[in-house]
C-alpha cells in the first residue's frame, strides 16, 4: 500500500459515487439504532428495489451525527437535507421528495446554532462515511497520514508535528500528547506498547463510543502513527465490554486494515509492523485509570499502581508503555494531514483544537457537539445546547462526571479550556456535560456522586475506601435533616483529605462533586442543616451504605 | 459465595460440551499465559451465563493461578457473577443523564412493588432486575433495556406502565 494505491481508491470510489443522484445517509449509531434505525434502511432498500431506483439512489449507514434525541436521524446527501424521527411509513415520502420540496414535517433546521457553532475535525468523518467500509474511509483522505508518515517522516519529526500542534490528552488530564510521546520515544529499549484507552465510565459520557462506532478506523491509524513515532510495534485498545457495536466495529475495521497492510507486517513496504488486539473491560470504572488499565490487560485486578514509574518509563509488563484516550488519537491523523500549525490555530493559548461533548440532562439538543476551544460554557448551552427545555430555569452544569463538579449560572460565560475548568473546582474530564434545572437538588446529585465513586473505588488505598463511605454518610446525614454545622465542617476536612492523599487520580478527584456543590451552592446545605432539629448523638454509619460484595 | 480448599483432584469439564471447547481454545489461544485470564473469565460469563467455583477451579489448574487469584479477579469485576441470572432481565441505566430524568424513581419503584434491590432476582428466578452505570445512549434518557431491547425517552409513570405489562405478559 503506497500514495498511489490510495489515490487509485480514492478515483475508484468517486466514479462509484458519482453515479448515484442521490445518496440517502442513514444514523447507524447506538442511539439510532436503538429507536429502529436498521428498519429504516430496510424500508429504503426495498422501496428503491420496487421502483427501480438502484442504479440512482443508495441508501449507507453512517455514523453519529449528532442530535442523538431526534433520532433516528436520516441525511439526503447531495442536498444537505436533514430528517429526524424518522419511522418506516416515512419511506416512500422521503423517496417521492427527492429533487424536489423536501418533506416538511421532518425537516431538521440546519441554520441552527446547534449546527453553525460546531467546528467538526474529529468528527469530521462522523455521519458521513460507513464505518464499516475501509474504502469509504480511505475515500476521505484516510491512511495518507500513515502512509506519509511511515515513508517520508522521521520518527522525531512526526513528534515534532504532534508538538506543534499543542494537542493535549482529550481523556481528562490534559498532558500534552507531544511530550508524552518523546517520553516513550526516548525510553530506551525496543520492545515499546501503544494503548488506546477506551475505557469511557463515566455516567453522562458516550464521546468515545460515538468516535469508535462512526469512525474506527481513524483511531486505528491514529495508533499506528503513534507507535512509528515511539517506536513500538504491539498496541491493545481497552473497549469497554457495554459498548458491543463499537467492539464490533472495532474488530472489523482491524481486520480490514490488516489485509490492506496498513497495519501488520512490513506496513507500506517499510518494514515496520503494528498489530493491534482488543482487550475488553468487565465492568471496572477504575480502570479508565492508565495504571489500573495496564493492570487489567495483563488479566489482575484492576488496581492503580503508584507513579513514578509512569507508564511512559515502566509500563504494560514493564516496558515503556505510551497511552492515549480515543478522542485524542483520533486527532493525530488530522493533525498529519492538515499539519500542526493548522491544528493550533484554533482554540485558545493553551488548549488547541475542538473537544468533543456530550450534552445531556435537561438541555434542548441532547446529542454529541464538537466545539473549539475557548467557546465559553453559555455558548454551548444555550446557543448549541438550545437551552433548558419545559420553561425551567438553568441551575447548574456538571463536566467531568465522578471527577468533576457542578458550575453554576454566574460562571457560565468562563470560556472552556483545561485551566480554567481546573480554578472553578471542575475538570475538562472526558467530554460529559450534564444539564441540571431548578428541578434537581443539588445536594441529591453530589450523593449521587459520592455513591458511584464508593461503588466504584478499587479498595487499594484507605482514604478513597473509606473516606467515601464517611462522606456519603455525612451527605445523607445532612439531606435527611440530621445534619449540623458541625458535620459540614468535618465533611469539608474529609474531602480535603481524601483529596490530598488518595494513591490514584480517580480517588484524588473523587470529593470534587462535593466540593464544588459546597463552593457554589452552600446555600442549600445551610437550608438543610436549618431545617435540622437539635443535634442528636452520633449516629452508626447506615447498613445500605457499606459496600456489600455480591 | 464460599469456596473449598484448594481440590486435591485434577479438575475435568466436559470438552465435548461446545461452551467449555472455547473456554479452552480462548486459552490456548493465549498460551496458556496467566495474561489471559480475564479473556477466559469473559468467554465462560458469556457462554454460561456465571461463573461458579467449578469454573473458577478449573481455570486456575489451567492457567497455574492460586484460587485466590482467580476469584479475587472475579468479584472484582462487575460484569463477573457467581449466579446464573433470571429468566428474564430488566436493565436500567443509573448514568447520570438518566438519573436526572428519574431513573432513581424507578429504582424505588422496583424495591416496593416487587421487592427487588438492583443486582437481585425474584425467588422463582423469573426476573433479574440490574443497573448499568451508564450504557452510552444518554441522548435518549432515561433509558431502560428489557431482554436486549432497549427503550429511552420515556416519562416516570410511561415505564412503569411498561415494566408492568412487560412483566404480566412475559
Amino acid at each position: 500500500m503506497n500514495e498511489t494505491t490510495l489515490q487509485e481508491i480514492i478515483e475508484k470510489e468517486r466514479q462509484e459515487m458519482a453515479k448515484y443522484a442521490h445518496i440517502i445517509h442513514v444514523c447507524a449509531g447506538t442511539g439510532c439504532i436503538s429507536s429502529s434505525s436498521p428498519l429504516i434502511i430496510a424500508a429504503l432498500e426495498k422501496e428503491i428495489k420496487e421502483r427501480g431506483l438502484q442504479d440512482s439512489v443508495m441508501v449507507k449507514q453512517v455514523g453519529c451525527m449528532g442530535l442523538c434525541a431526534e433520532g433516528p436521524i436520516v441525511s439526503i446527501k447531495p442536498d444537505g437535507i436533514l430528517y429526524k424521527t424518522v419511522t418506516p411509513d416515512d419511506v416512500p415520502e422521503i423517496l417521492d421528495s427527492l429533487g424536489g420540496e423536501p418533506v416538511e414535517r421532518l425537516k431538521i433546521d440546519t441554520t441552527q446554532p446547534f449546527f453553525t457553532r460546531q467546528v467538526k475535525v474529529t468528527l469530521a468523518h462522523s455521519g458521513s462515511i460507513n464505518p464499516e467500509k475501509i474504502n469509504d474511509y480511505i475515500a476521505q483522505g484516510g491512511y495518507q497520514a500513515e502512509v506519509k508518515a511511515l515513508t517520508s517522516m522521521t520518527p522525531q519529526e512526526v513528534i515534532d508535528e504532534i508538538k506543534r500542534s499543542g494537542l493535549r490528552g482529550r481523556g481528562g488530564g490534559g498532558f500534552t500528547t507531544g511530550q508524552k510521546w518523546q517520553m516513550v520515544h526516548d525510553a530506551p529499549g525496543d520492545t515499546k506498547y501503544v494503548i488506546c484507552n477506551a475505557d469511557e465510565g463515566d455516567p453522562g459520557a458516550f464521546m468515545d463510543r460515538s468516535i469508535l462506532e462512526s469512525d474506527p478506523h481513524g483511531v486505528i491509524e491514529g495508533m499506528a502513527i503513534a507507535a512509528y513515532a515511539v517506536g513500538a510495534s504491539y498496541g491493545y485498545i481497552y473497549v469497554r465490554a457495554e459498548y458491543p457495536l463499537a467492539i464490533k466495529r472495532l474488530r472489523l475495521a482491524i481486520r480490514q486494515a490488516e489485509k490492506n497492510g496498513f497495519l501488520g507486517d512490513n506496513i507500506a513496504g517499510t518494514g515496520k509492523s503494528f498489530n493491534i488486539e482488543l482487550r475488553l473491560g468487565a465492568g471496572a470504572f477504575v480502570c479508565g485509570e492508565e495504571t489500573a488499565l495496564i493492570s487489567s490487560i495483563e488479566g489482575e485486578r484492576g488496581t492503580p499502581r503508584t507513579r513514578p514509574p509512569y507508564p511512559s518509563v515502566s509500563g504494560l509488563l514493564g516496558y515503556p508503555t505510551l497511552i492515549n484516550n480515543v478522542e485524542t488519537l483520533a486527532n493525530v491523523a488530522h493533525i498529519l494531514r492538515k499539519g500542526g500549525d493548522w491544528f493550533a490555530s484554533i482554540g485558545t493559548e493553551k488548549s488547541k483544537g475542538t473537544k468533543v461533548f456530550a450534552l445531556t440532562g435537561k438541555i434542548g439538543n441532547t446529542g454529541l457537539i464538537e466545539v473549539p476551544m475557548g467557546i465559553t460554557l453559555r455558548e454551548i448551552i444555550f446557543d448549541t445546547g438550545g437551552g433548558i427545555p419545559g420553561g425551567h430555569r438553568f441551575k447548574a452544569v456538571q463536566t467531568g462526571g465522578p471527577s468533576g463538579g457542578c458550575i453554576p449560572e454566574s460562571l457560565l460565560d468562563t470560556p472552556v479550556d483545561y485551566e480554567t475548568l481546573n480554578q472553578l473546582g471542575s475538570i475538562m474530564g472526558s467530554g460529559g456535560m450534564i444539564v441540571i434545572d431548578e428541578t434537581s437538588s443539588i445536594l441529591e446529585v453530589a450523593k449521587y456522586f459520592i455513591e458511584f465513586s464508593v461503588d466504584e473505588s478499587c479498595g487499594k488505598c484507605l482514604p478513597c475506601r473509606i473516606g467515601n463511605v464517611q462522606i456519603l454518610n455525612l451527605l445523607n446525614k445532612i439531606i435527611d435533616r440530621k445534619g449540623t454545622m458541625e458535620d459540614l465542617d468535618k465533611l469539608e476536612e474529609l474531602c480535603e483529605m481524601v483529596a490530598s492523599t488518595s494513591l490514584c487520580g480517580l480517588g484524588k478527584a473523587a470529593p470534587n462533586p462535593v466540593l464544588s456543590s459546597l463552593k457554589y451552592f452552600r446555600d442549600e446545605f445551610l437550608e438543610r442543616i436549618a431545617e435540622s432539629g437539635p443535634a442528636i448523638p452520633v449516629e452508626m454509619p447506615a447498613k445500605d451504605s457499606v459496600r456489600v460484595n455480591k | 459465595m464460599t469456596i473449598a480448599n484448594p481440590p486435591v483432584q485434577k479438575i475435568e469439564v466436559d470438552l465435548n460440551d461446545r461452551r467449555w471447547k472455547l473456554v479452552r481454545l480462548t486459552m490456548e489461544k493465549h498460551k496458556f499465559s496467566r495474561r489471559a485470564l480475564i479473556e477466559t473469565l469473559h468467554v465462560i460469563q458469556d457462554k454460561f451465563g456465571y461463573i461458579d467455583t467449578d469454573a473458577i477451579a478449573y481455570v486456575a489448574q489451567e492457567l497455574k493461578i492460586p484460587l485466590s487469584k482467580v476469584y479475587g479477579v472475579v468479584t472484582f469485576y462487575n460484569d463477573f457473577t457467581s449466579k446464573p441470572a433470571g429468566e428474564h432481565t430488566l436493565m436500567l441505566c443509573t448514568g447520570t443523564a438518566c438519573y436526572v430524568k428519574g431513573n432513581d424513581k424507578i429504582v424505588e419503584y422496583m424495591k416496593e412493588k416487587y421487592g427487588l434491590e438492583p443486582n437481585q432476582t425474584t425467588p422463582d428466578n423469573k426476573l433479574s432486575f440490574l443497573t448499568a452505570r451508564c450504557v452510552g445512549a444518554c441522548g435518549l434518557a432515561p433509558v431502560m433495556i428489557l431482554d436486549g431491547q432497549v427503550m429511552g425517552k420515556m416519562t416516570v409513570e410511561e415505564m412503569k406502565a411498561k415494566i408492568e405489562e412487560w412483566i404480566d405478559h412475559e
